[in-house]
């Protein structure tokens, strides 16, 4: 299960510091892999933000995120059943799951309106981030058009996250 | 062949006077792709407003004043007696830049 994609993926760090696979183009599996993992990622950054944060702004992005990602996830979930696909852990994954890791752990050494400031920044770039990997590697590259039409969906809405994230970052500052 | 069409429509109008001067109607709003459509809607007290929510997150219409708060989940309505008249902008508490208009006159 455990398989790097074919060794062909350069990861390259992009903007906010997010990994994404940038020669090879990912097949079903491994699309599905990357976007339940950036979801699942910015679910528990939320989980965080409500363990630490007391700011009501802040605190009602988290939970936004918390029931949004999750939400889309059971979604990718229903349907890689459906469709008959495991996802993949591939390279651009694990890459994420590393960051996210390096950025929890930074994050829980802050406390009061340090976090909060640093958790929405955090939530504008990596929005940024994964709407851009979506767009630009993700979407054009699904060949299961129920896939596709998800990952469009999640796209809506996950630029409806951004706007709300940059809206909360202007009130933290 | 006119005559047909007056009947009805002088009982229409009289019953109608009985009670209030238009039927209430229901005003469908779509909640689709993070967005409310139309985002901008005019009603009369009485009619109601019926929010569907096309998307698969759930979300809420909100007035800036308070004065209601609908939740609707995927796949369901949320509906709203409106009671008053104003112009009430709304919004999605989950989405903040979900935002639309009811005007509501008498």
């Amino acid at each position: 299960m455990l398989k790097i994609v074919s060794g062909a993926c350069a990861v390259m760090l992009l903007g906010a510091g997010a990994a994404w696979a940038q020669s090879a183009k990912p097949n079903d599996a491994q699309i599905a892999h990357i976007a339940y993992t950036a979801g699942e990622l910015d679910a528990k950054a939320g989980e965080l933000a409500l363990q630490k944060s007391k700011n009501k702004e802040v605190r009602d992005f988290a939970t936004s995120m918390v029931k949004d990602h999750r939400a889309v996830n059971e979604k990718a979930l229903a349907l890689v059943k459906k469709l008959k696909v495991t996802p993949q852990d591939n390279d651009t994954s694990k890459a994420l799951t590393k960051q996210a890791a390096d950025k929890q752990a930074e994050l829980k050494k802050l406390s009061g309106a340090a976090f909060d400031k640093a958790y929405v920044a955090n939530e504008v770039a990596y929005h940024k981030t994964v709407n851009g990997a979506l767009e630009q590697t993700l979407i054009p590259s699904a060949s299961n058009a129920e896939l596709k039409e998800l990952l469009q969906t999640g796209l809506k809405i996950f630029q409806g996250h951004l706007a709300h994230a940059e809206h909360v970052a202007a009130t933290v500052k | 062949m006119r005559t047909d069409i007056v009947l009805p429509v002088v009982l229409g109008l009289s019953l109608g006077f009985a009670t209030a001067a238009f039927a209430a109607e229901t005003i469908a709003i779509t909640m689709d792709k993070v967005a409310f459509a139309p985002t901008a809607v005019s009603a009369r007290v009485g009619d109601t407003i019926e929010w569907r929510n096309a998307d698969i997150v759930a979300h809420t219409a909100t007035a800036r004043d308070k004065s209601f708060d609908v939740n609707v989940l995927p796949n369901k309505t949320g509906k709203l007696v409106l009671k008053k008249a104003g112009k009430f902008d709304y919004y999605c508490r989950y989405h903040p830049t979900m935002t639309g208009t009811i005007t509501v006159t008498e």
